[in-house]
């Protein structure tokens, strides 16, 4: 065999190779977190584990339950896109539909930049302004709580959505806006009645991109919401099941259950994140089916 | 004539809150950035950028966060360009069968929904643990790899798509293999996708924390060689910024280094934007 057969076959390979580390990597995350968050499940309890309502690891009777950290992931994953989304959306049909091409040369540049703004930079903003703010507003001890943390990851979700609506709502094509104005509805009409619509399951993409964004997000949310193992209540200081991870990870001694059960929470987690994933891939195939 | 009035203020509303959003977005960038640069840059000193922190003379300083940052952002990189750019060379110049070509892109998806505190987790468990290497920058940077892996294939996908297909079949028409001709044309005119792939992997690099914390730690000793760097832990300015505020109530370094790290950002985007335009231009 000639010199450049044989090195044709080998680059085959090597990228072959290339190709495979990314199924590689998905499979390794995967059992990884089941390896590692199987055995406290086994010891504390699937249902005393996932309903059980206190957390206390480092009692003398120590227990594990950690939905307060699942319904604040889920209450605070809510409230941010409660704000989030409508602020998103409107900025998105604002960019894609309404603005001055040269504002919108002015603010395009601006939504990237606060998408590339690292979390722990939200973090601090948060925990100097934000805090004090919501300390001072309702009066109350301690501004650490579920609110801030809602706002903070308001603000961080906000890219992701305005990006994604914005492209879909360009995609929309021109004859729907056309033949909706020709039959005499404003500019604003037409916007609203005819190119969200037709837009809708790539905003719901974006939606979706956010929520995964708010429930996996750790560092920000860390540094705002107080981290004490409450039930969610909007001027609670909170625990995510992001931050219940994070707040306990550098002192858990290694093979502790406390430690396994952080784990625990690493794979509930990843299976939040999972399903999350998985609505998204529906979503955009049901988009691209129409 | 009531129904049209009706109509003009609701239409009316509508852009009103249209507006009113949009500037809701653009003031909180403006906000942000004004807030964290008062109170950043009076703090950024020579002393703070040129020492490391020391206990004797009570001073703080951030040098060796900014080389770590540095050494992480170069293994990283080093490891996962040639691994992104060739899986997505695999994907659209070789995979010939569909199906798996589905799953590599499906994967790579799925590692881009996974949030960092997940593969600060597994890098843990994984590079520090299992293979040993402890808690380092080498750890951090495997973990990092996994983690822009999407980045780099994604945009690097984009740009071979758009290499004309009429180079491939001249190039392989004149008879140059397949390897020759992906060397020689193919990669040389998508360069600047990948020059994308690779400011947008240095952007989540230096705003990456969670995942750092856990694999690289947030040691502040400066290495006195290349290999001594990447076996111990050290902390990146992002993970510094999280340790000077929440557990050392340090709050003017932390401002400094997050005016640092906007500037960093900024930098960044403007570059990639300048590769984006190069992109379109062919």
């Amino acid at each position: 065999m000639k010199v450049k057969h044989i090195v044709e076959r080998v680059m085959n390979a090597v990228f072959f190779l290339c190709g495979i580390v990314s199924i590689a990597a998905v499979l390794l995350i995967t059992l990884y977190m089941i390896i590692a968050g199987l055995p406290a499940i086994k010891e504390i309890g699937l249902f005393d584990f996932l309903f059980g309502t206190v957390w206390q690891s480092t009692a003398a009777d120590p227990k594990f339950g950690i939905l307060p950290f699942i319904m604040t992931s889920i209450w605070g994953t809510i409230g941010a896109v409660i704000i989030g989304v409508p602020i998103g959306l409107f900025t998105a049909i604002f960019l894609a539909k309404m603005a001055p091409p040269k504002v919108a040369a002015v603010v395009h540049p601006a939504v990237e930049l606060l998408a590339g703004i690292p979390s722990v930079v939200y973090g601090l903003i948060g925990m100097m302004v934000l805090v004090p703010a919501i300390m001072n507003i309702f009066d109350l001890k301690s501004g650490s709580c579920l609110l801030a943390a809602i706002l903070v990851l308001a603000v961080m979700i906000l890219p992701g959505i305005i990006s994604v609506s914005e492209t879909a709502l360009k995609a929309v094509p021109k004859e729907y806006e056309e033949a909706s104005l020709g039959l005499g509805a404003t500019w604003t009409e037409t916007v609203f009645k005819v190119s969200v619509p037709a837009a809708k399951s790539g905003i719901a993409a974006g939606i979706v991109l956010g929520v995964g964004r708010a429930v996996g997000e750790a560092m920000a949310v860390i540094m705002v919401a107080g981290n004490v193992a409450n039930m969610p209540g909007l001027f609670k200081s909170v625990r995510f099941l992001t931050t219940a991870i994070a707040s306990e990870m550098s002192y858990a001694a290694d093979g502790s259950l406390q430690r396994n059960a952080l784990f625990s929470i690493g794979l509930v987690l990843f299976c939040f994140i999972m399903i999350i994933n998985g609505v998204l891939g529906l979503v955009l195939k049901k988009g691209e089916k129409k | 004539m009531k129904h049209a009035t009706k109509r003009k203020i609701k239409g009316g509303i509508l852009k009103g809150l249209v507006y009113f959003c949009a500037a809701f977005t653009v003031l909180i960038l403006i906000a942000l950035l004004g807030y964290i640069f008062v109170r950043g840059i009076p703090n950024i000193t020579w002393q703070l950028l040129s020492t490391r922190p020391s206990a004797i003379r009570d001073t703080i300083g951030i040098l060796p966060n900014i080389l770590n940052t540095l050494y992480i952002i170069l293994l990283t990189l080093l490891i996962a360009l040639p691994l992104g750019v060739g899986a997505a060379v695999y994907l659209t110049e070789y995979a010939k069968n569909k199906k798996f070509a589905r799953i590599v892109e499906f994967t790579t998806e799925t590692l881009s929904g996974i949030p960092s505190i997940i593969y600060g987790l597994v890098g843990m468990l994984f590079f520090v643990k299992m293979l040993n290497f402890g808690t380092s920058l080498l750890s951090g940077s495997l973990t990092l790899v996994i983690m822009i892996l999407p980045t780099i294939i994604r945009t690097t996908q984009e740009s071979l798509k758009t290499v004309p297909a009429s180079y491939r079949e001249g190039a392989l028409g004149l008879g140059a293999t397949k390897w020759y001709m992906i060397r020689t044309i193919v990669l040389p005119s998508s360069i600047s996708g990948i020059v994308t792939g690779c400011i947008l992997s240095v952007g989540r690099i230096v705003g990456e924390s969670a995942a750092l914390l856990f694999t690289a730690g947030s040691a502040t000793i400066i290495a006195d060689g290349l290999i001594s760097a990447y076996t111990r832990g050290g902390g990146t300015l992002s993970v510094a910024l999280y340790i000077y505020a929440s557990e050392r109530a340090e709050f003017e370094v932390a401002f400094a280094i997050a005016a640092i790290l906007l500037v960093m950002v900024f930098i960044l985007n403007c570059l990639a934007k300048l590769a984006g335009k190069k992109l379109n231009r062919g």
